[in-house]
């Protein structure tokens, strides 16, 4: 057995009671070839000012996570239990019409796409007041003048000329921008980024990840940043969760996961990451094997096909969600000594990526 | 207010010119005419229109090759009456240009139809087709428009609702209904709904039949009720397959990312369909009913023919049976201008409706 103690997830340090919290989140949908549990027992909290990081790879259940906070994975054929408490209130058990007053108004959401995301036939302005009006009782003019006052905000130029183009009339930077704008119009409490720069090439995504910083330090509004980049984690994040198959597998701040990570699979994300001072541009070390099917998943640890430390018991026995110590939650069962040997030692070799900012 | 102060200082020497007197006025006339003619879109309309005109030259000249290739029929003789003794046939041949080479024939056609608007007269009963065409347009464009309005108030709400609903009973029984409807002939539709509904021949006496056409002119009442039977027989498969094609584009736009979007801004899903989701999957069906009126402008043919109505599509009919050239080649030359003309207008007005269309 690990020597870490066995405290729960929910006791300790970790959380108190924030803003937004997530408990035993469990998301699956019925489809034609099974059941796909896309989040198993999801263990999440951000607070206000602080910037939650959701990394992991492509299927790990990121974004059914944040769109089940949204209330918008409320599909006939979906299931979803656990809870969701958003100030007090058990989103999962709130009603739709409840629901769509918190979308939006409380807690809002940007996507990757901003091309796709924002509806071609409408003027961004357009779909701004709209928004407004939506949540609040005011004129056209009001609203207007509010959307205007955004887009300035988040550093669109000319804004008032700006406001009457149409999505397509825009750089793909500016899409974004206009679209945190909507996001953030109407001073939401959390803004949900799912992975809001994927689409958008390098120069832009920095510019893009500073405007969020800039947004959050002064609007005091609650990140939650999802992303399958461990750079914009250490870019961005106060707070991390690593999610693998529908689980969260390890949470901890940011500079510990960038000086102790204690997870194989965090450090094969580590050693995925592309570095600027590397000897050999180009090569990467993925994560070898491919993520499990969440229609049937491997017994044990769902990493435990891929993982180099496999030992007989992660065949058999899923890990829990376990503190490593105070403020670190990790789901493994390698001794604790180990796993913080291997993980200093693959910081030491591979760069610590922390104190970039 | 800097957006007011900007513009102000923008127009300011338009301000000028508007001081007084007709010649300014005149002048800012021309001056929106002069770009107009500029713009992108009237060049584009131009280019199309110019393009159009080609291609109804195009048509013209292969139905001309088409008829003179294979014809179906000697025209002089079915002139000529009964026994017709060589030298009429002859005679008659001569006096409708037909010993001419086929160049100088159409060349002839064509010059009198550039010239004169003149379509030739029918080889049958010498009625000339220009006068023919236009009396019988607005009976074909009564049994179009109505069909139209029928298909696009049931195709539409049934394509949509089935979308939202999709596997409901409604859904199950419209799209497999809708499967009956597209694969009915629409001469074997005609006849079942005669023989079910028919006064004359029908099992249920309910609705005027084949023949029964009155000129709204004449008795609105008695044109309404002659014209039912028509309209839904032409509407049936159109129906169907709007609906079938609404449903699906209904379905494909509300699985797009700006659907999500809209349905995080935390708007009510009845918005998020018929604002969001129908504007943009609509856009494309204004397309197809644009050129399927059109389609039908030139002559429904085999509901007219069902029926008996004395349209476009009739005559045309008519005009093959009797192998009677001049009429066809009028009523394939008004379907092709037809079906040109909407294609020009269907396509400024797609531009209006989706911004990210350029010419
Ligand atoms: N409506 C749905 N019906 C069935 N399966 C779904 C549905 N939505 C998501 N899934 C499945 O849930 C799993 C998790 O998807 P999710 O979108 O959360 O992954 P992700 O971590 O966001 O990945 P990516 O980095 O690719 O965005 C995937 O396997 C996906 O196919
Ligand atoms: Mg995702």
């Amino acid at each position: 057995m690990p020597s870490s103690t066995h405290a729960s997830a929910t006791s300790d340090s970790v959380q108190v009671s924030s803003l937004l919290e997530i408990h035993d989140l469990h998301v699956s949908f019925r489809t034609r070839d099974g059941d796909v549990h896309a989040v198993e027992g999801a263990e999440l909290s951000v607070d206000r000012g602080s910037t939650l990081g959701i990394v992991g790879e492509s299927g790990s259940g990121k974004s059914v996570t944040a769109l089940t906070v949204m209330g918008l994975t409320r599909f006939p054929n979906a299931t979803i239990s656990g809870e969701i408490i958003f100030e007090g209130t058990d989103l999962v058990k709130l009603p739709n019409n409840q629901m769509q007053s918190v979308r939006g108004k409380r807690i809002a959401m940007i996507f990757q796409d901003p091309l796709s995301s924002l509806h071609p036939l409408f003027k961004i302005g357009w779909q701004i007041v709209e928004a407004i009006q939506a949540h609040e009782d005011v004129s056209k003019a009001t609203a207007r003048k509010r959307a205007i006052e955004a887009l300035r905000e988040v550093g669109i130029p000319s804004p008032e000329k700006r406001i009457d183009s149409y999505p397509h009339e825009l750089s793909g930077g500016m899409r974004q921008r206009a679209m945190i704008a909507m996001a953030l119009v109407l001073k939401p409490d959390v803004l949900i980024a799912d992975e809001p720069t994927t689409a958008l090439d390098v120069t832009v995504q920095a510019q893009i990840l500073d405007l969020i910083r800039r947004l959050k330090d002064e609007y005091q509004t609650a990140i939650v940043m999802i992303t399958h980049d461990l750079g914009v984690i250490a870019e961005l994040a106060d707070e991390v969760a690593v999610m693998y198959a529908g689980r969260v597998m390890e949470r901890t701040s940011r500079e510990r996961l960038f000086t102790v990570p204690e997870l194989p699979y965090t450090w094969g994300l580590m050693r995925s990451i592309p570095r600027l001072d590397a000897p050999r541009p180009g090569r990467l070390d993925s994560i070898a094997g491919l993520p499990p099917s969440l229609i049937h998943l491997p017994s044990g640890c769902p990493f435990h096909p891929r993982c180099p430390y496999v030992m007989d018991v992660c065949l058999k026995v899923e890990p829990k969600l376990e503190q490593s110590e105070p403020g670190h939650l990790v789901a493994c069962h390698l001794q604790v000594e180990e796993r913080r040997r291997l993980g200093r030692e693959l910081v030491s070799q591979h760069g610590s990526r922390s104190d970039e900012r | 207010m800097t957006t007011e102060n900007h513009e102000s200082v923008g127009t300011a020497p338009r301000a000028q010119g508007s001081g007084g007197g007709p010649l300014p006025a005149l002048g800012r006339a021309f001056r929106g005419l002069a770009n107009f003619v500029n713009s992108s879109l009237f060049r584009y309309v131009v280019r199309r229109i110019l393009w159009g005109v080609v291609l109804l030259v195009i048509v013209s000249a292969l139905t001309f090759i088409i008829f003179y290739l294979f014809p179906s029929a000697d025209p002089a003789r079915l002139r000529a009456g009964r026994n017709p003794n060589p030298a009429a046939v002859a005679a008659i041949r001569h006096s409708l240009n037909l010993d001419k080479p086929v160049y100088l024939q159409y060349w002839l056609y064509m010059k009198n139809l550039v010239l004169h608007f003149d379509l030739g007269f029918s080889y049958y009963n010498q009625q000339a087709v220009r006068t023919q065409i236009f009396q019988r347009l607005p009976v074909t464009a009564e049994l179009a428009l109505g069909a139209f309005v029928l298909w696009m108030l049931i195709g539409i709400p049934i394509g949509i609702i089935s979308a939202i609903r999709p596997r409901s009973v409604l859904d199950r029984m419209t799209m497999s209904g809708s499967l009956v409807a597209i694969s009915a002939p629409v001469y074997w539709l005609g006849l079942v709904a005669l023989f079910l509904f028919a006064k004359d021949i029908g099992i249920i006496h309910l609705l005027p039949g084949s023949g029964s056409y009155v000129a709204i002119t004449k008795d609105p009442g008695a044109w309404f009720g002659s014209m039912i039977l028509p309209w839904f027989v032409l509407a049936a498969s159109f129906a169907a397959f709007y609906a079938r094609m609404v449903r699906a584009q209904v379905r494909e736009t509300m699985s797009e990312d700006f659907i999500r979007t809209a349905r995080a801004k935390g708007l009510s899903e009845r918005r998020v369909i018929f604002r969001h989701g129908l504007r943009a999957a609509l856009t494309p069906v204004v397309t197809m009913a644009g050129l399927d009126l059109s389609g039908l402008l030139g002559g429904a043919i085999l509901t007219e023919t069902v029926f008996n109505i004395p349209g476009v599509g009739r005559y045309a009919y008519d005009a093959i049976v009797n192998a009677d050239f001049p009429p066809i080649q009028g009523t394939v030359l008004f379907s092709a201008f037809f079906i040109i003309t909407a294609n020009i207008i269907v396509d400024v007005i797609y531009a209006f409706l989706d911004p990210r269309v350029r010419y």
